[in-house]
């Protein structure tokens, strides 16, 4: 099904030219997978259009194989797309870019390294001082002060994310893409992942694209949540969440909309 | 028969039962000790239970003694180290295990590196080396003899023969085996060429690379025994056809028994590469 998008005349040039352009960071147009098998193919997702404004954050929720982590590393430029196009700033993705950074769910992070080597990763072309500097400041940021010489092996799953978190951070991306970063963690440690990364975010202002099967993280964190269907994968809706942080789970509100999300999922909560 | 090794098991397995209620290191220490112990009894008591009396056709009666007891094997062992005869054989032994031991590594870890990242080279080097690696050191003894001569290069070079292949083959899969995560992770981060190779290929291979070390240092050290009996005039191996030529059988098995102990101490030092930082994390649990 290699099907040819056509390019449509953009917002951008037939405004007039004082309005301010439409933000768009990443750009996603009629996107699909299929994996070849031997004798048989496994289309992943289909017809998948979005936009992402910068410094959004993101959330793709769907049940498990409905291909949001496909969706992730294509973006990601680990694995190509098999029809439509994906653009991030006007450019076609071709591969990995240091400035946008992949927080994959487990072991992202390399256990011979110690955490300040880990969060130095991507500095390497930066001046002693600046390195020192910005190392120092994303562990401190992460709450992992007094853990530098630390080694991944020695540390809780929470604490390797964090390290994971910083070393993404410290490369000051564009884009963090998070595929479940937190799918390993308890669910005490989660929620209080989650608000750091909340905070973090609040301060930095990447653009976040935040891969989850659970809908109160998705709620909690994103400002919208892209919700798909089942392989085939596809945008069953997207749902904006005008809610305030800090959001609270006893809310009215918020219970609506955890309502709208699960009835997408087609999922009855209330068991 | 005499009834000390009983005596002994006794206490060695009342040592072993008291080691339930110990805390410490000590039962670390007394458990082997006392498992040492119930084997050198088991021993004597095998010696004396085999040892057959045997009546002559003219009437008189020998003792056969099929085995050395533990004491006579000391007894035997008493001139060799006194003279110094062990200590150069031995440290013959090893020395031609670290050379041979040493080249191997030198050569196969490279090797095994770049074949595992290169599909090419894997595709290349890989049917050559499975069909030499299951052919037994000893039977390259006889071409090492004709192009080396009865000299330490010959058992070199059987050394670094059997070491090479576990080397190489360890060090293949270890890159074939590299989580894709951290491929990714390098990828992300823009890790190209010899800083890819130094940040992660080389650390995340070093776990396996240092237990295929770990094992040809093992196999090293069973082939240097066999290379020395017919391949050279000293060393380990040689003390052993040496005792058996002179029909002196304490001495053969205090050889062997030494030969067990350095074999331990070998792996214990390989051991210990386990315990830097940048590996830790490949040999514990978590």
């Amino acid at each position: 099904m290699n099907r040819i998008v056509q390019d449509r005349p953009t917002l951008r040039s037939d405004a007039p030219p004082q309005a301010a352009p439409p933000q768009v960071k990443v750009s996603i147009r009629g996107l699909g997978k299929t994996f070849a098998r031997k004798g048989d193919s496994l289309e992943v997702l289909r017809d998948i259009d979005l936009s992402v404004a910068p410094g959004e954050f993101l959330c793709l929720l769907g049940p498990s194989g409905c291909g949001k982590s496909t969706l992730l590393n294509i973006l990601a430029g680990f694995d190509t797309q098999t029809a439509g196009t994906v653009e991030i700033d006007g450019q076609p993705v071709t591969g990995p870019d240091p400035r946008r950074v992949f927080v994959f769910q487990e072991y992202g992070i390399f256990p011979w390294a110690s955490v300040w080597d880990n969060v130095a990763l991507g500095l390497r072309r930066k001046s002693s001082d600046e390195l020192h500097r910005l190392v120092a400041h994303y562990i401190e940021l992460v709450g992992l002060k007094g853990f530098e010489r630390a080694y991944p092996s020695e540390l809780s799953g929470g604490m390797r994310q964090r390290v994971a978190v910083a070393r993404a951070l410290a490369v000051k991306p564009d884009i963090i893409y998070m595929d479940e970063p937190l799918g390993a963690l308890d669910s005490l440690t989660r929620l209080q992942l989650r608000a750091e990364l909340l905070r973090i975010w609040q301060e930095e202002r990447p653009t976040v694209l935040f891969v989850t099967h659970d809908v109160d993280e998705a709620l909690q964190l994103g400002e919208r949540i892209v919700v798909m269907t089942p392989r085939p994968g596809r945008i069953a809706e997207i749902v904006t969440v005008p809610l305030k942080h800090p959001r609270d789970f006893g809310a009215p509100e918020y219970g609506q909309f955890k309502n709208r999300l699960f009835e997408l999922l087609g999922v009855r909560h209330a068991i | 028969m005499s009834n000390w090794p009983f005596v002994v098991t006794g206490l060695a397995l009342a040592t072993i039962f008291v080691t339930r209620f110990l805390k410490g290191p000590l039962p670390r220490v007394l458990l082997p000790a006392a498992t040492a112990t119930i084997f050198i009894c088991a021993w004597q008591v095998s010696c004396e239970l085999l040892r057959q009396a045997i009546r002559m056709p003219d009437g008189t009666v020998r003792i056969i003694e099929v085995f050395p007891t533990p004491w006579q094997t000391a007894l035997g062992m008493e001139q060799p180290i006194t003279d110094g005869t062990l200590l150069r054989f031995a440290v013959a032994s090893i020395y031609r295990v670290a050379i041979g031991f040493g080249l191997a590594a030198l050569i196969g870890i490279p090797v095994g590196l770049w074949a595992g990242w290169s599909l090419r080279g894997a595709q290349a080097i890989n049917p050559l080396i499975q069909a030499l690696r299951p052919i037994s050191p000893i039977a390259w003894i006889p071409l090492a003899v004709l192009w080396f001569g009865v000299k330490d290069e010959a058992a070199i070079f059987l050394i670094a023969l059997s070491s090479f292949f576990p080397i190489v083959t360890g060090a293949m899969t270890a890159v074939r085996t590299i989580p894709l995560v951290y491929v990714r992770s390098a990828e992300n981060f823009r890790l190209e060429g010899f800083e890819l190779f130094r940040r992660v290929v080389l650390p995340a291979c070093l776990p396996q690379i240092i237990s295929s070390l770990r094992i040809a240092l093992g196999i090293a050290w069973l082939v240097i025994v066999a290379a020395e009996m017919i391949a050279v005039d000293s060393g380990l191996g040689y003390l052993i056809m040496d005792a058996r030529n002179a029909n002196n059988y304490e001495r053969v098995v205090g050889s062997m028994i030494t030969i067990g102990l350095i074999g331990v101490g070998l792996d214990w030092a390989v051991r210990r590469l386990e315990r830097f930082d940048e590996v830790r994390w490949g040999f514990s649990k978590t």
